[in-house]
Formats: C-alpha cells, sequence, structure tokens
C-alpha cells in the first residue's frame, strides 16, 4: 500500500498529513472521532542527522501537548545515512535522541504505534519503529538489520552459506516473518479490511510493558531472551 | 586498587569491572558457570563462550551500591546476541525497580550479525530499559574506550545514557568505517585512513562536540575515578551547576524529562546550523575556537582535557 | 562444533577452596577455560568444545601432560576454543588451576 492508500483506509473521515521531503507530519481523526498524530519516514529513504532531528522535534511537540493522542508512525526507510558527515556531527546521538522523544511521549500518556509498510534498517529501524510501544507492519514489509551481501562481507562468511541458511534461520536473516518470530513486530495487519479498526483494536488493547521478548520465545524465534533478562532482574531484587 | 597504570583498552570485561568496584563487592548474575551460552552460533560452527561475552551484577563503589555490566570486546566484537543483551536487558529493568545507579562499560561492534534479528531487538530493549529507568531518576553512566569501540547499536544505547566517559581510544558511531567504504566507496570514506577514523569518531572529537562528557586517560584508575564524579551528579540533567556531591536518596530524584530532550532538541539542531557544513573534524575545531586544530590528535590527555573544558560544547544539561 | 570429552586419573588434588574460576576468551587463537569443583577426587574431567575438527590426538596430549603436571584431582574443566596453539592452551590451564587455588577474597 501506498502512504496515501493507508491514511485514506486509516482515517476515513479524513486528514491533514502532509509531505517534508520524504517525512510526513499531519493529524488525521478515526472514525470513533478520535484524532491521532501522524508522522513518517518514507520513500525508502536513509535516515540521517537531518531528518532525525526533525521527526524528534515534531515527536516532542506532541509530547508538551496536553492532549493524549496516539502518535502513529509510518515508516519506510533504507538504513541509517551511511556518510562521513552524519558520523563526524554524531548521527548516535541523533538516532538515539528520536528514540528517547518517543519513549517519553509514550511515558506521557501517549501510544506510539509504529506501522512498518515497507523496508526498514539497522539504526533507522531501531530509532523509529522499533522505538515506538507497538510495531505493527503490513504485508510486503521487509525490515533487515543488513542485506546478505554486506553481511557475508561482514562476517566472513560465504555468500551461499549465508543464503542457504535463511531458509532455515529466522534469527539472522532479513524479512518480515523472521522479525515477527522474534517478537519485533507484534502483529501483522491485513490490508484487505479496514487499517481504522485494526488501529482501534489495537489502542483498545492495554499496553504496560515491553513485551517483544515474550513473544519471541512463544514464537519461538529469540527462545531465551525473555527467560534470561527475567532471571537477571530477580536475581538483582533478591 | 594498584598504582600501577592499567590499559583500559587492554583490559578484558571482568578486569574492567574489578578495576572499577569496591575490592569484593562484585556478584555476579547469570554468570558463565550457568553455561546460557548464545543458542545460534553453533548454527554457524562458531564456538560459544559461557558468558556471551557481557558481565553482568551488583557491587558497591565507594560503599554505595550499583549495578554495573561490561561487555568483553575480544569475543565476537563484543555484539550484541540474543543472550548477551537479555542480561543487560534484565539489569536494566532491576535498576529501575531499585532506583539504583548503573554503570556500563561499552566495547562493542553493534549487532551480532549471525543473530542479527535478536540482537537488533535486544538493542531496542536496551534503549527502552535505559530510557525507562532514566525517567525514574536512575543514572545510567557509560565507559568508552575498548578495542571495540562503541558501534552501531552500542552507539544507539550509549546515546541513551546520561553521561558518557570517554579515552581518546574511545570511538563512538553507527556505521562503522568499513561499512561506510563498503556501501558507498572509498573516496566518501577511507577505512584504512586510522587518523580519519580516530578524528571523526574518537574521543577527544566526540568530547569537543559534546558527544561525550567526560575525557580521560587509558588508564583503568582514570575511568573509575571519572565513574565516581558521574555517580555523584545529579540524575536530572539541567541542575548540574548546582551539583551537590551528596547523592540523592530514593524517591527524590528526578529524571529525564521534557526540559531534558528539549535541551538536547537545541543541542542538536544548533550542532547541524553551526558545524553542518564542516568537511572535516579539524574544521569543527577550528570553529569551537581551537587555533592549531592540527595538533589535537597528538596532544596528551591532561593538555587536551584543559583545552576541551575551556572550548568544548558541553551536553550537562541535554542528554 | 567437535566436542571431545577427557576423563583421566589425576592422582594429586586440586588445592584452594575457591568453587570455580575463568581465564582466557574465546577469540581467534585463544581459548576460555571453566574450572569447577565435583569430580571425583584422582580424576580430572574435561571436556573440548571446538570449532577446529580433527585434533583429538593434539589435545589428548596436551591435557595428559596438564594432568600430570598440575594438581587437577577434582576438577570439572570445560573449553570453549577458538582454535588456540597448543601452547596456549598449556597456558590457559595453568592459569586456572593457579586460579582456583588462590585465597578467596
Amino acid at each position: 500500500m501506498t502512504p496515501a492508500e493507508i491514511l485514506d483506509s486509516l482515517f476515513p473521515a479524513g486528514h491533514d498529513v502532509t509531505a517534508e521531503g520524504d517525512l510526513l507530519f499531519g493529524r488525521g481523526t478515526s472514525p470513533g472521532g478520535r484524532v491521532v498524530h501522524v508522522i513518517g519516514a518514507t520513500a525508502r529513504a536513509p535516515i540521517g542527522i537531518d531528518q532525525a532531528i526533525r521527526l524528534s522535534g515534531a515527536v516532542l511537540a506532541i509530547a508538551c501537548s496536553d492532549d493524549d493522542a496516539p502518535i502513529l508512525f509510518l515508516v519506510d526507510s533504507a538504513s541509517q545515512r551511511m556518510s562521513r558527515r552524519d558520523e563526524l556531527l554524531g548521527l548516535s546521538e541523533y538516532l538515539a535522541h528520536l528514540a528517547k522523544s518517543l519513549l517519553l511521549a509514550e511515558a506521557r500518556g501517549h501510544r506510539t504505534i509504529g506501522l512498518l509498510y515497507g523496508g526498514s534498517a539497522a539504526g533507522a529501524f531501531i530509532s523509529t519503529a522499533l522505538a515506538c510501544d507497538t510495531l505493527v507492519a503490513l504485508p510486503g514489509a521487509h525490515p533487515e538489520v543488513m542485506d546478505l551481501a554486506s553481511m557475508a562481507r561482514v562476517t566472513k562468511l560465504s555468500i551461499d552459506l549465508l543464503e542457504d541458511k535463511a531458509k532455515t534461520t529466522p534469527v539472522f536473516a532479513p524479512g518480515l516473518d523472521n522479525l515477527v518470530s522474534v517478537g519485533g513486530v507484534a502483529e501483522v495487519w491485513d490490508p484487505q479490511r479496514s487499517l481504522a479498526d485494526q488501529l482501534a483494536t489495537l489502542l483498545a488493547a492495554p499496553r504496560d510493558h515491553d513485551a517483544r521478548a515474550t513473544l519471541g520465545a512463544e514464537r519461538q524465534g529469540r527462545p531465551k531472551a525473555a527467560a534470561i533478562a527475567g532471571e537477571v532482574a530477580a536475581a538483582a531484587r533478591r | 586498587m594498584s598504582s600501577l597504570h592499567q590499559s583500559w583498552y587492554e583490559a578484558g570485561a571482568r578486569e574492567r569491572i574489578a578495576a572499577l568496584v569496591d575490592a569484593g563487592s562484585f556478584t555476579e548474575y547469570v554468570g558463565p558457570e550457568r553455561r546460557e551460552t548464545s543458542p545460534h552460533l553453533g548454527i554457524f560452527d562458531l564456538p560459544a563462550q559461557f558468558d556471551d561475552g557481557i558481565v553482568v551484577g551488583a557491587a558497591t563503589v565507594d560503599g554505595t551500591p550499583i549495578l554495573i555490566a561490561a561487555q568483553e570486546g575480544r569475543f565476537m566484537g563484543g555484539a550484541f546476541g540474543e543472550v548477551h543483551g537479555a542480561k543487560l536487558t534484565g539489569l536494566l529493568r532491576a535498576a529501575k525497580a531499585l532506583n539504583r545507579d548503573v554503570v556500563i562499560a561499552f566495547d562493542t561492534g553493534g549487532v551480532r550479525l549471525q543473530e542479527a534479528n535478536a540482537g537488533e531487538i535486544a538493542i531496542a530493549e536496551i534503549m527502552r530499559a535505559v530510557t525507562e529507568a532514566r525517567i525514574a531518576g536512575v543514572r545510567v553512566v557509560g565507559l568508552i574506550g575498548g578495542r571495540a569501540g562503541c558501534y552501531g547499536g552500542g552507539g544507539l544505547i550509549a546515546g541513551c545514557c546520561s553521561t558518557l566517559i570517554i579515552s581518546e581510544q574511545g570511538r563512538i558511531s553507527v556505521t562503522g568505517p568499513e561499512v561506510i567504504e563498503t556501501n558507498k566507496g572509498v573516496e566518501e570514506f577511507d577505512s584504512r585512513d586510522r587518523a580519519l577514523v580516530w578524528r571523526t569518531m574518537g574521543g577527544k572529537h566526540r568530547t569537543l562536540i559534546g558527544g561525550a562528557d567526560l575525557f580521560v586517560d587509558d588508564d583503568a584508575a582514570a575511568f573509575r575515578a571519572a565513574m565516581l564524579a558521574a555517580l555523584v551528579r545529579p540524575a536530572k540533567a539541567g541542575s548540574v551547576r548546582n551539583a551537590s556531591s551528596v547523592p540523592f536518596g530514593r524517591g527524590e530524584r528526578p529524571g529525564l524529562d521534557l526540559a531534558t530532550l528539549d535541551a538536547e532538541q537545541d543541542r542538536l539542531e544548533r550542532r547541524i546550523a553551526r558545524f553542518g557544513d564542516a568537511a572535516d573534524a579539524t574544521d569543527i575545531w577550528r570553529t569551537l575556537g581551537i587555533d592549531d586544530a592540527r595538533a589535537i590528535p597528538d596532544m596528551p590527555s591532561a593538555a587536551f582535557a584543559t583545552l576541551a573544558a575551556q572550548y568544548r560544547e558541553s551536553a550537562d544539561d541535554a542528554r | 562444533m567437535e566436542i571431545l570429552h577427557f576423563d583421566i586419573a589425576a592422582p594429586v588434588p586440586a588445592g584452594g577452596t575457591r568453587a570455580m574460576a575463568l581465564v582466557g576468551v574465546v577469540a581467534s587463537g585463544n581459548l576460555e577455560v571453566l574450572v569447577e569443583r565435583g569430580a571425583a577426587a584422582d580424576r580430572c574431567a574435561i571436556e573440548i568444545s571446538t570449532a577446529a575438527h580433527g585434533f583429538r590426538d593434539l589435545w589428548d596430549a596436551v591435557v595428559a601432560d596438564f594432568v600430570g603436571r598440575r594438581a587437577a584431582g577434582g576438577l570439572r574443566i570445560a573449553i570453549n576454543d577458538g582454535g588456540a596453539r597448543p601452547d596456549t592452551v598449556s597456558l590457559r590451564l595453568a592459569q586456572a588451576v593457579r586460579m582456583i587455588e588462590e585465597p578467596e577474597a
């Protein structure tokens, strides 16, 4: 689905979301009359310092407002921008600041829903979609940490070996199913149904803690994380 | 404590913890004897390590209880795998519940690619746990000066910490030099130009632009001294100018809030406005007012710290 | 991974009271050695996990030499090997036994 199709399905009563380069900003109104803030990183564009600071500014403006309206973050990005300038100026701080802004908005009463409808990778994925309280995806989304060719260069494992292992091992291979299996994506929405209804259902269910490791264990993509984190936390509190 | 110089860069994770905390005070959680190794490395016929490359536990520093974690940069480049990440997540969740400060000795290349999806989600879980602990008033102090640097998701976690302590050898970056060169070409970044790597990502540059707070020598005792200083800073950024050496009691410590992040937004916007057109770190250093910018890389630590204190962009009230 | 098990006679019991010791890291040319107590007092049990397949005879010689020279009776030793040379293995084993004998802090 395109961003326009997604927004029309989410907000049949209308929205004022506008594009600023590859970023989206605005608000929509749900069929129930509820206002939803919308931000977006679209067009498979990389996220560098200039994009991150614009997005965090918008999130903080929402966080300081008195409304408790949810934030919907539409994501179809590349990875973080890989450049000398971005690293020179401290890209890690900009991406971390964007993630912190989303987490603070959530702590101040805004649900933060990531909607992954295209690509996203590595640091861009972590600081946008994965910093939301709940991440949902549409079929055809293709998240990845790193493409297999780059992975082969970094790990010094052959591309043939990686492609072979990728068929049976969700834990490292790119793709939506694999991110679902490790618990990173909470649910995959049905594009044939009203997205507004699916968002309403999601917002109606309370969300009080980070359940991704539990989901990863249930789905068998991440068998140990929930138990290990739980055991360390319990040991420290004894 | 030994008065002999102990290189932080060369030390292992367990040696670093021993150098930081009160003698005999460290208790490890889910230690190597438990053999909670990576369930994924065997798929690639790679050997596991019994602690999965991270040591987490509780200790005291000058009698004050803290929680502490140290990554082992020599095992898989200190990278975040499923178990490695989960141990840090669990520690940070306990820190929030106990309102207890955390020290993290970073030494990491980022996500462990053999278990990339698990590592990626682990980074996100850790960033959330750091931020939630800080909102509750916990200090999270990061130490960076190991051989693997603090790359990828490690750099993002560092960006969520309340205070960062760094040595010249410490490097913070999202995309590593080799990956930039592989994807964008040698004309964008020549990863074999080590001087370029150090002045773009290294501890001196990060200190000068406000990407790290306390600059120290490559010396375990110096890291300990800086850690102690960081642990008596007010947990709530913004009141540092009136810093008291008396630790705040439980429940009296306001944490990361909107004012903190608004200040960080201003700080990072100002950085782009001031330095956004700079081609090289030396241009930024000159803009800061340092006349002989080319002398910075070879400058001894003490002289650099003095210079930095005068000219650097500070992030004290905005991280 | 190739897993090798050795359970060999170790006439001299290990000293000290520490429950465990850990030395080394799993890195290229290096290994970690985890030493615990619990084998019969005159035996030493060693389990090795290595990605370098086909070196059983070499490991056999190294651990036999180790048990012959050091007080290893009653120890259970677990090794994760990153492709270490025999002299490195001998060094780490000696360090680990020395560490488990150290007085407790």
